[in-house]
């Protein structure tokens, strides 16, 4: 994906330090935040710094990707159910995709996604990992 | 609110036309349609289409269609919701002639993937997704749909053989189907033994990437009968949202924006689902299938793959579930599959479905979703009497 840099400079909170909301009037944990609560309507929100261990809900292994992670083939994307029972989605890293099970422990971990052509800005994230025994 | 009727359904052959351009696609479609009917002009038309500007790098498509089919000055829209575009063009339709602001009114999609390479399309559709969030971390459209596939897998405990076994009868169904881009039957082991796309989803549990184009006439219900000799109720209509991204559903097997959706139209149209005699439900990949079922009610959650395996969905079967083969096997030309599904349920409804027709059925749904269900557009017609 070629984006702009601004679209990377404006989602540094949530994608690189996991920052979601939190509404004080029913307690639903939002990640990526929104400024309302998506279940009750209350603009009433906390930020809320998410937990960066959880488990691996469900994952799949890609063997087609979309234009620019030609090069990650095959890569792992999952949705991870995090300590406090929040769900967010990222891909695996530092585990052979064939080791991925769901329920295996995981831990957050900073990576470069990916880059814009030969030339473009690289573009960072959050990934995770497994958690060695 | 006026009443509203479908008088007219128009269809191409979902295929890879390299030799047709939006436009084309769409004129042929819509003269199609018209040609059963006593109507030479619309008063307005809703285009449902995703990719244009990715794929075609073409704006402006309303235009563009009314110009080139010939339907100056009506009103003309192109409307987007990624894969339901034709659903959102189908339900804005209905509230132009329901309004009574318009009377004679095209809706319908149009579509065009074959323009470029794979990756290309798979990033166009990507786009359907939340692009800074899931898009951003390589997610394909192909691997959100897995991610759903592995949870319900681990959920009830089946391996890949039921969804195969959906896959099966999918291309059965299509084979019969003079519009269909598979018109093939397939094995079991076929199914089960093709290449994975995004573990554990396979090369056949996907629909495949097609250009093709579908419109319908509406009008209202009491002036039917002067446009046309024949023609179906729209008993109930509706549509609803859900988040965009998977991971911020409580239940992500559940898709509430259909089951919202869903009980909005069956009261809408006064029936319960069992009334339901067809469905033409939005099986972009056979995961996405089992779970549009079981959220429209017309299956208890957990138990598609039951009801599979015991011929519950086949054409002669208590619940026909895409007699054309649905969105794997007939295709997914994506921003006009909507218009696609209201077609095969109106030639149904009007016993004009040909080898594809179930036993006179009374009333058809059509599910027609965007992404992995952030919006669903339902849509319940009644055979006119």
């Amino acid at each position: 994906m070629n984006l702009s840099i601004p679209c990377y400079w404006r989602e540094i909170p949530y994608r690189y330090r996991l920052e979601g909301v939190k509404c004080d009037n029913c307690g639903k944990v939002m990640y990526p935040p929104r400024p309302r609560c998506i279940n009750c309507g209350s603009s009433k929100l906390s930020k809320y710094k998410l937990p960066e261990t959880g488990k691996v809900l469900t994952y799949s292994v890609l063997y087609e990707s979309p234009n620019g992670f030609e090069y990650n083939i095959p890569y792992v994307i999952a949705i991870i159910e995090l300590d406090d029972g929040t769900k967010l989605l990222s891909q695996i890293t530092d585990c052979p995709p064939d080791k991925v099970h769901v329920g295996m422990a995981v831990e957050a971990v900073f990576r470069r996604v990916a880059t814009s052509g030969d030339k473009g800005i690289i573009a960072y994230g959050v990934k995770f990992r497994p958690i060695s025994p | 609110m006026r009443k509203v009727a479908i008088i007219s359904a128009g269809l191409t052959k979902i295929s890879r036309h390299w030799d047709k351009s939006l436009q084309q696609l769409f004129a042929e479609a819509l003269d199609k349609a018209l040609a059963s009917t006593k109507i030479s002009k619309a008063d307005a038309i809703f285009v449902g289409n995703m990719c244009a500007q990715d794929l075609s790098r073409q704006n402006n498509l309303g235009a563009l269609i009314a110009d080139y089919s010939g339907h100056l000055p009506a009103t003309s829209i192109r409307i987007e919701a990624a894969c339901a575009s034709a659903g959102a063009a189908i339900l804005t339709g209905y509230m132009a002639v329901a309004s009574g602001l318009y009377d004679v009114v095209v809706a319908g999609g149009v579509e065009k993937l074959s323009e470029m390479n794979t990756k290309y399309v798979t990033e166009a559709l990507g786009k359907a997704s939340n692009v800074e969030y899931e898009l951003f971390y390589g997610a394909s459209f192909v691997s959100l749909n897995a991610l759903m596939m592995k949870l319900y897998m681990e959920t009830y405990g089946v391996d890949r053989t039921p969804f195969a076994e959906f896959a099966v009868l999918m291309h059965k169904n299509a084979s019969v189907n003079p519009y269909a881009q598979l018109p093939f039957e397939i094995t079991l082991d076929k199914a089960l033994s093709s290449e994975y796309i995004a573990e554990p989803i396979s090369l056949y549990d996907c629909a495949p990437i097609g250009d093709g184009a579908a419109v319908l006439i509406m009008c209202p219900l009491e002036e039917a009968r002067k446009y046309a000799d024949s023609f179906v109720e729209v008993a109930g209509i509706a549509s609803a949202t859900d988040t965009v991204d998977l991971a911020s559903r409580d239940d992500i097997l559940l898709l509430n924006s259909t089951k919202v959706a869903a009980e909005k139209a069956y009261k809408m149209a006064k029936i319960a689902p069992q009334d339901i005699d067809v469905v033409e439900i939005h099986d972009t990949f056979t995961i996405m299938g089992f779970v549009s079922l079981e959220s429209l009610g017309v299956v208890e959650r957990g138990k598609t793959p039951k009801y599979v395996k015991e011929g519950v969905f086949e054409k002669d079967g208590d619940l026909p579930v895409n007699p054309s083969g649905g969105l794997k096997a007939s295709g997914h030309p994506v921003g006009a599959t909507g218009a696609y599904q209201v077609a095969y349920l109106t030639l149904q409804l009007l016993d004009a479905a040909g080898k594809m027709q179930v036993p006179s059925p009374e009333y058809g749904l059509a599910q027609n979703l965007a992404g992995t269900a952030s919006g669903s557009y339902i849509t319940i017609l009644k055979r006119a009497r």
